[in-house]
This record gives structure tokens, sequence and C-alpha cells, in this order.
């Protein structure tokens, strides 16, 4: 297995640290001038997302993680697997409820999202950073209100809640802001 | 942002700091030799490539060869211009500075770039309360943030127990490892082990110096006696060293020294320290035999020290990344 020494540690490297793969956040080098370095790391565990610090002595080596992210198209869902497949290749992948995480919340038929693998399987789902959704079920608006100002929660297709301005009506294409779950716009389309 | 500039490769051949930072680091400077031009102090120049090698277990050199003898020659890039500038002292030169390029493996950070700029400079017949007045008159002429703020001076024992809670001349490793724990920092002991000298530097660094950072400027003497470096211990005191450390704004800026002139005792603690570097599996070490003649013939009664450069810029330039006053960070070197 491939390792990392401390002095290769930087931003979006893949180590394992105790027995979970984890992303490195941000890595400080500390060293008195005359005395021992160490390495102050910001850690996410990509299993769990928590971010923890951590310290190592400097030049100590880490696992390296066998953590990769591709692009694929999300297929459909089985009631109980979400089926990606990478589109150069058709290798298809299949992950579960806790991988997915709230991507659920967001994925439509097709969709391109990001899938972390680690040892060749999904780990968590990163959505399209905007997707676009039908509305199935919302309250009617009220006469006249263009502005948006105040809102009202809106059932999307995949069964999301987002707040949309009064005027945006059932069976309208809406486009969200997946980072923030939030409404950008009615969808030209 | 780092990550943008790093898959932008086409634009590493431009330097990495402002134009503005060029013309700062010129004035600087020139402040600097006037500064000691004005206390007769001697520039001097001495060679970065050496024989002889720095031994301390905690900084890496760079090694090369001389390849043009018939038995190929190791040559070691300097880690700090402190072994030549003894010389020329005891070579009679008076009190001398100079800006010298070192040389570290494996420092590289926020604060650290493997090549860095020292101001390292020795007076003759000063003692270590002496050598602090002096920098701080230097950092004062040429930090404008430091008018009139005052000089904190504080013994490394009365810092250290003041933010830690242990005393760091007595405390056992167990007192260190509970104190770490109290701040929330769980690998100290995997990191430290039963090693006190890295308990204290790991403390000082997680613990006390960011106590600092509200200070503006703060001498820390009195370092203890495991961490003399290449200070005289103390003579009514044998646990600490005549040695202390500048901070400015929680920034380690320079170590100064009375310096150890006893020959015997420099041959002991290079052999100490190559013996360490030994056990550590680290490079071998060539110790200055050079030096030690020149200690033999004599090294006048002196203080020295060696202010990084590159920190003070940082801190007169307002930035936070060292790279942004080199002109060409060690990515781009």
């Amino acid at each position: 297995m491939a390792s990392y020494s401390t002095n290769e540690f930087k931003g979006g490297l893949k180590i394992m640290l105790d027995n979970d793969p984890c992303s490195i956040i941000e890595n400080e080098f500390v060293k008195p001038g005359k005395g021992q370095a160490f390495s102050r790391v910001k850690i996410r565990n990509l299993k769990t997302g928590r971010v923890i610090e951590r310290t190592f002595k400097s030049g100590e080596s880490v696992e390296a993680a066998d953590v990769i992210e591709i692009e694929m198209q999300f297929l459909y869902y089985d009631g109980e697997f979400w089926h990606f497949m990478v589109q150069d290749t058709f290798e298809q992948y299949s992950a579960g409820e806790k991988a997915l995480g709230d991507a659920k919340m967001w994925l439509k038929d097709q969709d391109v999202c990001t899938v972390t693998l680690w040892n060749d399987q999904p780990l968590s789902v990163t959505p399209p950073n905007f997707v676009e959704l039908t509305i199935t079920e919302t309250d009617p608006g009220l006469k006249g209100d263009t502005s948006g100002g105040g809102g009202k929660p809106a059932t999307l297709e995949t069964g999301a809640v987002v707040r949309v301005p009064l005027f945006v009506q059932i069976g309208e294409l809406i486009k969200v802001d997946t980072r923030k779950g939030e409404y950008v716009g009615r969808s030209k389309e | 942002m780092l990550g943008d500039q790093k898959s932008n490769c086409d634009s590493f051949w431009a330097p990495s700091c402002s134009l503005e930072v060029l013309q700062l680091r010129a004035q600087v400077y020139a402040s600097i030799r006037a500064f000691f031009k004005s206390r007769c102090v001697l520039e001097v120049e001495t060679p970065l490539l050496s024989l002889a090698s720095g031994t301390e277990p905690t900084i890496q050199f760079f090694e090369t060869y001389d390849q043009s003898r018939l038995k190929q020659q190791t040559l070691f890039l300097q880690t700090s211009p402190e072994f030549a500038m003894k010389r020329l002292l005891a070579s009679g030169s008076g009190s001398i500075f100079q800006f010298a390029k070192a040389f570290r493996q494996g420092e590289v950070g926020r604060f650290h770039n493997p090549e860095f700029t020292l101001l390292e400079w020795y007076r003759i017949g000063f003692d270590l309360e002496a050598l602090m007045n002096e920098t701080a008159d230097l950092l004062v002429h040429l930090l404008p943030s430091l008018a009139n703020q005052q000089t904190i001076k504080v013994t490394y024992q009365t810092i250290f127990n003041t933010a830690v809670g242990v005393d760091p001349l007595s405390a056992s490793v167990t007192d260190f490892s509970v104190a770490a724990e109290r701040f929330e920092l769980p690998d100290a002991q995997s990191v430290c082990g039963q090693n006190r000298s890295a308990w204290l530097d790991f403390l000082f660094s997680c613990v006390v110096q960011p106590s600092l950072v509200s200070m503006p400027l703060v001498m820390v003497y009195d370092y203890p006696a495991c961490q003399a470096s290449l200070a005289r211990l103390k003579e009514n005191n044998p646990l600490v060293s005549e040695r202390f450390e500048v901070f400015v704004s929680g920034v380690e800026l320079g170590n100064g020294f009375y310096e150890l002139s006893d020959p015997v005792e420099q041959r002991c603690r290079f052999d100490a320290e190559i013996a360490q570097r030994e056990q550590s599996a680290l490079r071998r070490a060539a110790k200055d035999q050079r030096l030690i003649a020149a200690l033999e013939k004599g090294l006048p009664s002196c203080s020295g020290i060696a202010l990084g450069i590159d920190r003070l810029l940082m801190l007169r330039a307002g930035v936070d990344d060292i790279a942004e006053v080199l002109s060409f960070g060690f990515d781009r070197a």
C-alpha cells in the first residue's frame, strides 16, 4: 500500500486514519527554529464527514487511502440501491443510502454527479451544484405577488422541500442550488 | 485559491511576491546596513558550501558532491552561518554581521521555506541582556508597528508555567502528558514519547506561542539546559542556558546566545548530537573540526543572534505566507 510522508501533506490528499478514509483540509508545518518539527493537520473523515485536528511528527508516514472521485451518471433507484454508470467505460456501481446521504434529495435519472470511491466502493455522492426539478406540491400563490418576498415551501419530484417565491406553481420546473438547498430561479425550459 | 494557482503551472515563471515587497526588502536591507554601520559592526560574507555540516538532530541539511577530484567529496549547504562567523571572530574580526542564505530540508510551510535568509550578528563583549536590548532597538527601527510598544522580557520558565500550568524545568513527562490532555492535544503522547525536549517544543508551539500573539515584542530567555543549542549554561543556575528567543506578535523571529566558547564542551555537544542522529537513523553529520580548532585558539566573549529576515518582512508587509516575501517561493524556485 502506498503511503505519504507529512512533508507531502496538502489540501485534498486522501489518507487512512484510524481505519477510516480521510481527506486533508489544511496542513500547518510547525517548528521552533532549533526544535522538533510537527504537522498540525485539519482532516475530514470521509465516512462521517466530521472534521478533526491531528498532530504528526514531521517526516512520519501515513498510509494513503485508495480514494478517487469519478463523474458518473445516475441511472435509477431500485428501492434499495442507487445505480450509477461511468459514461466512458459503461462501468456500473451501486450505492446504498448511507453513501447517498443528502444527495438522494436532489438526484434525478441521468443527472451527472461525482461519486467518491474507496477501495472501488461508493463512499459518498456529490450531486451537481445546480439541478432542475419539477414542483409536485405547493400552496397556490397569492394573486399579484411577483416579488417572492416571504415565500412558501414546495415539494419537488425527488421529495426534497425548498422555499420558493409565492408566484411559483405546481408543475413548474425550478433550478435549485444543492449546496445550500436553495431555490435559484424558474428554469428557462 | 492555492489549488487554482497550482493547476495553472504556466504562471509559475512569475515571482511569488509583489513588486512593492521586492522594493521593501531592498529598503529593509539598507536600513539594517545603516544601523550596523552606525554601531561599527562589520559586514562579512562566508561560504554557503562547507566540508562540515550542522549536527542538530532537529535540523536536516542538504548535501552535495564535488566530483572533480579523484576521491569524491561530500559538501554541505549551511543550515546557519554560525560556524564560519565564529571562525572569523576567533581570528580577530571584531563584531560582525551578515545576510546569509541558510538551507534546511523539509521545512516548508506558511512560515518556512527550505532556503531562507538570516541576518546573523555577533557582538564582542556583549552579554545576553545587552544583545536583547540591541535586538529590540533594531526591531523597533525596522517595524513601525513596534513604535511606542514596550518590550516584554520574560523567562522561559515563567511564560511556560503561565500558559501551560506546569514547570518546564522540573515537570516529568507524565506531567506534560496530563497538560496536553487538558489542552485537547491527543496526539502529543505518540509524537513526543519520552523525549523531554520534544515535549517542551510541542507544548511551547501549541500552547505558549499562541498566547504570545497579542504581545507586540517578547523576549523569552533562560531556555532549559536541554535546549541550550550553542549557548553557555548559566553560571549560577545550570538548569537553564544563556539563550533567548524573540517573538513579534507570536511569530518566532530569532534565537540569541551568549556563545559557548569552551572547545571541550563544544566537542561533547557535537558528539552527543551526532550520536542522537545515528540513533534516529538520520543522515550522518560531519563535525566541524575547524570550528573546534578556532575555539581552541580562543573565541572572544561574545553574544550572537540570527533573525529570520523573511519573517520580519512578512510582519512588515502584513502578509501571511512566506512565499509572498520571496522573489520565488520554494514551488517556483
